[in-house]
């Protein structure tokens, strides 16, 4: 009897292992073998045509925290993180409360909100170039009518960053609205009811009832946002290049422009290396805090 | 005062509306008129099509086209195999070192492909797979998040139903067909409706691993179309930008209810 238990285990830990394998050779391949081929590369001097690479250890490293580029890069990832983030969440939300309300043309309302989420990015900077191009733009006009002068928005450092943060905010904030959609529908009917006895204001009942019932779709569409902002950078390749000096450069723009564009693949792979630490940071505190409350299991 | 409340949120919600499509509505506008009629908003000024046109014979977007419709489609059929088999391991088979390979599995969610475009892109040209559909495809086949769903929908299954195939003599992988899957249903049509609009849209690792227009998918066609190097004026940007979003926006315009429950059901993109 116990033999036939035996087999049993054995054949299923054999499917199990058959099932997983294309899986496990694939998520290998590209994504754990290139980790560490990443990190290996990083500790390496970029090979040229009259020297071989050789170890450096965390060389390239030190390289990057001296390279004004670098910190620039980081400082403005840092800022486009720090307003993305709660100006999409703030958007999404009042989205959300909208689009949940009965108000007037509400199905072309939802439909607006959401529909920039369906666009490539390079298409949304398609869209955008023509609001922001100096002179013509739509941008431009409005403001020629005020009697404002023509600001070059995407050719001048102080508006360049602020202007590709215009974009990301755009595209991102009709699909965070979806989430809080959903959240707001399982919030009981007798909560409102309750809170209209006690006499309750529309807007009290949204701050002290609403947003806390909301406060575990918020943490959840945080994380997604954070990891938007190191991914979402299509549109610098059509709107500014990382330019003017910088001035909007992002890291994962920096990173593709190191290894594609300068070749310095090291540079490249210690910069990555960098990106995946914060983002493992992040994960740490999303499977040990969050994912008490999300809705996984 | 309720009232007035209530028609300022409503003005400021259609306010916020009107902003939020209107990027797309001068887009609109700006590809059937004239370049100068464009920038100048004049009402009156005559429609036309010869911004496509010149679009249209400025770049081979049918071969586009069909790129990124044969990239989906690769990648949404590997996508489907692989976390089937994997997502049903994980939720219904017991085997030593499950429960450790999900952690690794959990982790490449926050391995982004896109961070690791340096080795990637060593990696694909070792395997001969340089400018390649399938080059392009593969690193997205094998989802941590398609994994995890697939396994969410499995273990949502009786357990019953299982049984009651075993006993008829089904072997697992017929329990997996006909059993599994077809329950799974809603969650596959969500995953693909979420795949096809995510791959549709996807850039910079395409950008890096074609490079001729037999593999380029439309996404790259349309930056190297409207690079400032080529001089392409506002219209015909418009125009070429109008024709390759088309149908994604049209299929989601018809199927909005669909497309939404979708992006709900999945949560991450």
């Amino acid at each position: 009897m116990s033999d036939i238990v035996a087999n049993e285990r054995r054949r299923q830990a054999l499917y199990g292992w058959i099932m997983l394998s294309p899986a496990a050779i694939l998520l290998t391949t590209f994504a754990f073998y290139p980790s560490l081929a990443t990190f290996w590369t990083s500790l390496f001097s970029r090979e040229t045509r009259r020297r071989p690479s050789e170890f450096k250890g965390i060389g390239n490293y030190t390289d990057l925290f001296a390279d004004p580029t670098f910190l620039k890069v980081v400082t403005n990832n840092l800022i486009y993180a720090f307003s993305t983030i709660p100006i999409s969440i703030i958007i999404a939300l009042a989205m959300a409360l909208w689009a949940n309300s009965k108000i007037p043309a509400r199905g072309f309302i939802r439909t607006a909100y959401f529909t920039p989420t369906v666009l490539p990015m390079i298409a949304a900077a398609n869209l955008w170039l023509f609001f922001y191009t100096p002179g013509f733009g739509v941008l431009d006009q409005i403001g020629g009518f005020f009697g404002i002068p023509s600001i070059n928005w995407l050719g001048q450092p102080q508006t360049a960053l602020w202007s590709v943060i215009i974009v990301t905010i755009w595209k991102e904030a009709g699909f965070f609205m979806i989430f809080y959609l959903a959240a707001l529908q399982t919030i009981p009917e007798d909560l409102k009811e309750a809170a209209d006895i006690e006499g309750c204001s529309r807007w009290m009942y949204t701050r002290r009832v609403i947003i806390p019932l909301l406060m575990p779709t918020t943490l959840f569409i945080m994380v997604n946002a954070l990891i938007n902002s190191v991914k979402l950078i299509d549109h610098l390749f059509i709107l500014t290049k990382g330019g003017p000096n910088d001035a909007s450069k992002l890291v994962l723009y920096y990173i593709w422009e190191m290894a594609f564009a300068f070749f310095d693949a090291p540079h490249a792979a210690a910069l990555t290396i960098l990106v995946l630490a914060v983002l493992g940071v992040v994960a740490g505190i999303k499977f040990t805090i969050l994912d008490k409350r999300t809705h996984y299991q | 005062m309720k009232l007035f409340s209530k028609n300022i949120e409503a003005i400021g919600a259609i306010i916020l509306a009107i902003v939020w499509v209107s990027p797309l509505l001068f887009a609109f506008w700006a590809a059937f008129h004239s370049t100068s009629d464009a920038v100048n908003f004049n009402i009156s000024s005559p429609w036309t099509l010869s911004n496509f046109q010149t679009a249209w014979v400025g770049a081979p977007w049918l071969q586009y086209f069909s790129n990124t419709f044969l990239l989906v489609t690769v990648i949404l059929i590997g996508q489907f195999f692989v976390t089937t088999l994997a997502g049903f391991a994980f939720a219904q088979i017991q085997f030593p070192g499950r429960d450790f390979v999900f952690i690794l599995v959990l982790m490449q969610l926050f391995i982004l492909p896109e961070v690791l475009i340096v080795e990637n892109y060593v990696m694909v040209s070792r395997l001969g797979l340089f400018d390649t559909i399938l080059g392009v495809g593969m690193p997205y086949m094998a989802s941590a998040f398609g994994i995890f769903l697939m396994r969410q929908a499995f273990k949502g299954i009786p357990k019953e139903l299982h049984e009651a195939a075993r006993v008829e003599g089904c072997t697992w992988l017929g329990i997996l067909w006909r059993v599994y899957v077809p329950l799974a249903r809603p969650t596959y049509i969500a995953y693909a409706l979420v795949s096809v609009s995510t791959h549709w849209n996807n850039f910079l690792w395409p950008l890096i691993v074609t490079n001729s227009p037999e593999t380029r998918p439309l996404t790259v066609g349309l930056s190297i179309f409207g690079a400032p190097e080529n001089g392409v004026d506002i219209s015909v940007i418009s125009a070429a930008t109008m024709m390759s979003v088309a149908p994604l926006l049209i299929a989601f315009l018809v199927f909005q209810k669909q497309f939404v429950q979708a992006f709900l059901r999945t949560g991450i993109k």
